[in-house]
C-alpha cells in the first residue's frame, strides 16, 4: 500500500514538473506576469475564454440556455473583429450540475487552458465552490445570475442583480400597490432563507405584515398544506422564492385552490421567459415577476439580441434575465479589456470602474469597489401568451448594494 | 373550524396521491417480493403517456380519460418487458432485483430526457379539474383532489375485485402464499408473475396519469415519490392491499395536520420518525400475511 502511494505521488510530481515547465515556457511568449497567479495565453492570434456551465444534470435546462448567449456574443465579437485585434476561442465545460466539478473544470480552464477570463455558473453553491479557485490563481468569473447578495470576490464581476436590484424593488412595488401584508414560500435553501431574511427586515421598517413563512425542500411537489396556509392567512400578496419544480406543483394548487393574481397576487424572483413556458401559462397568467430583463424590453440593443438569439437558437426559443446577462458580461469584459489595452487580470480589474455597455436591458455600467453593475430593476405581468410584459421599472439604473449597506434597515444581516 | 375541515381533505388527498402511487408497488413488491426501483419511471410512463397523447388529441377532459386506459396499457407492457427480460431470474434473490431494477430505472430517466428533453413539460388540464369547488364561505376543495380521489376509490375496488373473485385474483394469491405448492398444483405461475407485473405497472401508469394534474412532467419525477411508496408498503405490511390503504391516509393525514402546525420540513421528520419508531414496534408492518410457506 506505502509503495503504491509513493510511486502514485512520484507520478504525480513528475506530471506537476512537467506541467510548470510547460507553463513557464508558455508565459515567455505570453503576457508577463505580474501577480503570481497563472498568466493568460495570448501569444497566438487567438485568445482562449472559458465558459463553465451544466450541460448535465438538473442544472442543464437553465444552463444551457446561458452557454448559448455567451456563444452568441462570443460570435457577434469575432464577427466585429474581435478583442484587441485577437478573435476569442470558447473552450467550453460541463459542470455538470455537481458543485465540485465546477471546482475542479475551473482550475482546468484557468490552469491548463490559460483561459482570459471565465463565463458561467448559475447556484450559489456552485459559485462558492469556483471561488476559491478563482481567488488563488488570480483569475476572473463573470457571473450571471442573480443572487442573494451579501459576497463580494476581487476575482468575481457578478452581472445578475444582487438584492437591491431586484428583491428590493419587488417589495418597493407591493407596497406603491397599496399591500400591507405579504406571506414568504420558498425553496428550503441558502437563497430563499437569505432572501427572506431581508425580506422580514424591509418589512419590519416599512410597516408590511408579514403573516407567514414557509419552505418546501427543493424538489417537493406536495403543496395542498402550504397553499391552505397561505389562503387563510388572508395575506394581499405572496412573495415567492421557490426554485424550479415546485413552482409547477405550487401554481397548479395555488390555482386549484380558487387564489388568482387578482385576489392574492404573487411575486416571484426565479421565474422567467423559460420556467413560464415550462409551468405553463393557464396557471401564471397575471402572476408578476421581478427581474432586470424581459424578452419584451423595449429598445435598440434588446431588438437586435432577441432577432440574432432566435436566429441562431430557433424561433420558439425566448431569451430570459440570465441570458441577457451573460451576454452583456461578454461584452462588458471586452471593453474592460480595450480601456486597459491588456489581457493581464490585475489591468482588466483596476480598468472596470465606470466601464458601460448599450445592454439589451439598457445601459450597464460596472461599479468597480463591488465589481457588481448598474442595472435598472423591472416588474413585469406574465401574459396568455408566456411571454412576461414590464408594469414598473426603477426609471434607471440602481446602484448595487450587496451589503446593502445604503439600507438601515439592514444593518445587522450580514 | 375551516381550516381544520380544510386541512383534514388534504389529509385525505394526500393519503390518495400516496395510495395511488404505492397501489402497484403493493402488488409487485408486497404480492411477489420484488422490489422494483423502476416502479417511479413507470408512473413517469404514464405521465408522458398523458403528454404525447394531448399532442394529437387536443381537447384536455378527452385526452385524459383516453390516457387512462392507455397509460395503463403502456406502463403495464413496460412492466411485463422487464419482469420478462430481467425480474423472472430473479425470483429467489430479492435484492438483486433492487440493483437490476435500479439500474433499469436510471436507464429510463436518461432514454426519457433523450426523447422529451431534459426541461420538464406539462399538460393542459381541463378546465373544470383547475377550479375548486366552494363548501362554504372560506373552504373549497380542489377539483383534481377530488377527481384522483375518486380514481383511488375505483382502482382499489377494482383491485380487490379482481383479487377476490376472478380466477386470476385466487392464483396470484395462491402463487404469494406459496410458490412451489401452487406450482404443483397446476398454475401456471411464470404466467401469473407476468399478469400480476402488467397490473401492478399498470397501475403505476394510471397514477402517472393523475400526477400531471398536481405537479411537472420529468425525467426524475418518479425517483421523488418512489420512496413515499415504499413506506406505505412496507409500514402496511408486505402483501397487503388493505394495510396499503389504510397506512396511505394514516401518513397522509398525519403529514397534513403535523404541517399545518409546523413546517412542511418539520413535518417531513416527524412522520419518518412516527414509521421509524412505528416499525420498532412492529417489523412487519401494519398486517402479516399468513402463510404456508416455509420460507
Amino acid at each position: 500500500m506505502l509503495r503504491f502511494h509513493r510511486r502514485r505521488l512520484a507520478a504525480c510530481s513528475v506530471a506537476l514538473a512537467a506541467a510548470l515547465a510547460v507553463s513557464a515556457c508558455g508565459s515567455k511568449t505570453g503576457e508577463s506576469d505580474t501577480t503570481g497567479g497563472v498568466t493568460a495565453d495570448t501569444s497566438g492570434d487567438t485568445v482562449k475564454v472559458g465558459l463553465l456551465n451544466s450541460l448535465s444534470g438538473t442544472m442543464a435546462i437553465s444552463e444551457v440556455t446561458v452557454r448559448d448567449a455567451i456563444m452568441l456574443a462570443v460570435e457577434e465579437i469575432n464577427a466585429a473583429g474581435g478583442v484587441l485585434g485577437k478573435k476569442l476561442a470558447p473552450v467550453g465545460e460541463d459542470g455538470a450540475s455537481d458543485w465540485p466539478t465546477f471546482a475542479e473544470k475551473a482550475e482546468k480552464l484557468i490552469k491548463v487552458d490559460r483561459v482570459a477570463a471565465v463565463f458561467g455558473c448559475w447556484t450559489s453553491a456552485s459559485r462558492k465552490a469556483v471561488k476559491p479557485v478563482f481567488e488563488e490563481n488570480k483569475a476572473l468569473l463573470f457571473y450571471p445570475v442573480q443572487y442573494e447578495g451579501l459576497e463580494q470576490s476581487p476575482y468575481i464581476f457578478y452581472t445578475g442583480a444582487t438584492t437591491n436590484q431586484q428583491i428590493v424593488p419587488g417589495l418597493d412595488y407591493l407596497k406603491a400597490q397599496g399591500k400591507k401584508s405579504v406571506y414568504l414560500v420558498g425553496s428550503d435553501y441558502v437563497f430563499p432563507r437569505t432572501a427572506n431574511k431581508i425580506i422580514k427586515a424591509y418589512a419590519e421598517a416599512n410597516g408590511l405584515k408579514v403573516l407567514g413563512e414557509d419552505y418546501a425542500p427543493l424538489g417537493s411537489t406536495e403543496f395542498g398544506t402550504i397553499v391552505n396556509k397561505v389562503k387563510a392567512s388572508k395575506a394581499e400578496a405572496v412573495f415567492n422564492t421557490l426554485n424550479g419544480d415546485s413552482n409547477v406543483a405550487f401554481f397548479k394548487e395555488y390555482k386549484s385552490a380558487g387564489l388568482t393574481a387578482a385576489s392574492m397576487p404573487v411575486v416571484s424572483v426565479s421565474i422567467a421567459e423559460e420556467e413560464v413556458k415550462s409551468i405553463g401559462t393557464q396557471y401564471l397568467s397575471g402572476q408578476l415577476t421581478a427581474w432586470n430583463y424581459y424578452q419584451t424590453t423595449t429598445g435598440a440593443a434588446n431588438d437586435k439580441f432577441v432577432k440574432a438569439y432566435k436566429a441562431k437558437f430557433g424561433a420558439d426559443k425566448p431569451t430570459s434575465d440570465p441570458m441577457e446577462a451573460a451576454y452583456v458580461s461578454v461584452y462588458l469584459w471586452k471593453a474592460m479589456v480595450e480601456k486597459a489595452g491588456s489581457f493581464d487580470v490585475e489591468k482588466v480589474k483596476g480598468a472596470s470602474n465606470g466601464v458601460t455597455f448599450e445592454a439589451p436591458e439598457g445601459l450597464v455600467t460596472i461599479d468597480g469597489a463591488t465589481q457588481h453593475i448598474h442595472k435598472t430593476a423591472r416588474i413585469g405581468k406574465i401574459g396568455d401568451d408566456g411571454l412576461i410584459t414590464e408594469v414598473w421599472n426603477s426609471g434607471g439604473p440602481v446602484k448595487p448594494d450587496p451589503y446593502l449597506k445604503g439600507y438601515p434597515w439592514a444593518t445587522g444581516l450580514s | 373550524m375551516t381550516v381544520i375541515l380544510g386541512q383534514l381533505f388534504t389529509g385525505v388527498s394526500i393519503g390518495a396521491v400516496l395510495l395511488l402511487i404505492a397501489l402497484g408497488l403493493a402488488l409487485t413488491f408486497g404480492q411477489m417480493n420484488v422490489i422494483n426501483m423502476a416502479h417511479g419511471e413507470f408512473i413517469m410512463a404514464g405521465a408522458y403517456t398523458t403528454y404525447v397523447l394531448q399532442q394529437t388529441i387536443t381537447d384536455a377532459g378527452l385526452s385524459l380519460l383516453v390516457a387512462l386506459p392507455v397509460a395503463f396499457a403502456v406502463a403495464g407492457a413496460m412492466g411485463v418487458l422487464l419482469e420478462w427480460a430481467l425480474i423472472r431470474r430473479l425470483y429467489t434473490r430479492p435484492l438483486d432485483t433492487l440493483l437490476v431494477t435500479w439500474g433499469v430505472s436510471l436507464m429510463l430517466q436518461q432514454l426519457a430526457r433523450d426523447v422529451f428533453g431534459a426541461p420538464n413539460v406539462q399538460t393542459k388540464a381541463p378546465d373544470l379539474l383547475t377550479e375548486s369547488t366552494s363548501l362554504g364561505a372560506d373552504l373549497s376543495i380542489a377539483n383534481s383532489r377530488l377527481f384522483i380521489l375518486g380514481l383511488v376509490v375505483l382502482a382499489v375496488a377494482a383491485l380487490t375485485a379482481a383479487l377476490k373473485f376472478t380466477p386470476l385474483g385466487r392464483r396470484i394469491r395462491a402463487v404469494v402464499q406459496n410458490r412451489d405448492l401452487a406450482a404443483v398444483s397446476g398454475i401456471p405461475t411464470g404466467r401469473v408473475d407476468r399478469l400480476t407485473f402488467f397490473i401492478g405497472s399498470g397501475l403505476a401508469g394510471v397514477a402517472g396519469v393523475a400526477l400531471t394534474l398536481l405537479g411537472p412532467i420529468g425525467p426524475t419525477m418518479g425517483t421523488n415519490i418512489i420512496i413515499d411508496a415504499f413506506l406505505v408498503v412496507v409500514v402496511g405490511g408486505i402483501g397487503q392491499l388493505k394495510g396499503s390503504v389504510i397506512v396511505a391516509f394514516v401518513l397522509g393525514m398525519l403529514q397534513a395536520m403535523v404541517e399545518y402546525l409546523t413546517t412542511l420540513s418539520v413535518a417531513k421528520v416527524i412522520v419518518f420518525v412516527a414509521i421509524v419508531a412505528f416499525l420498532q414496534w412492529r417489523p412487519q408492518g401494519l398486517f402479516t400475511l399468513r402463510t404456508r410457506s416455509l420460507a
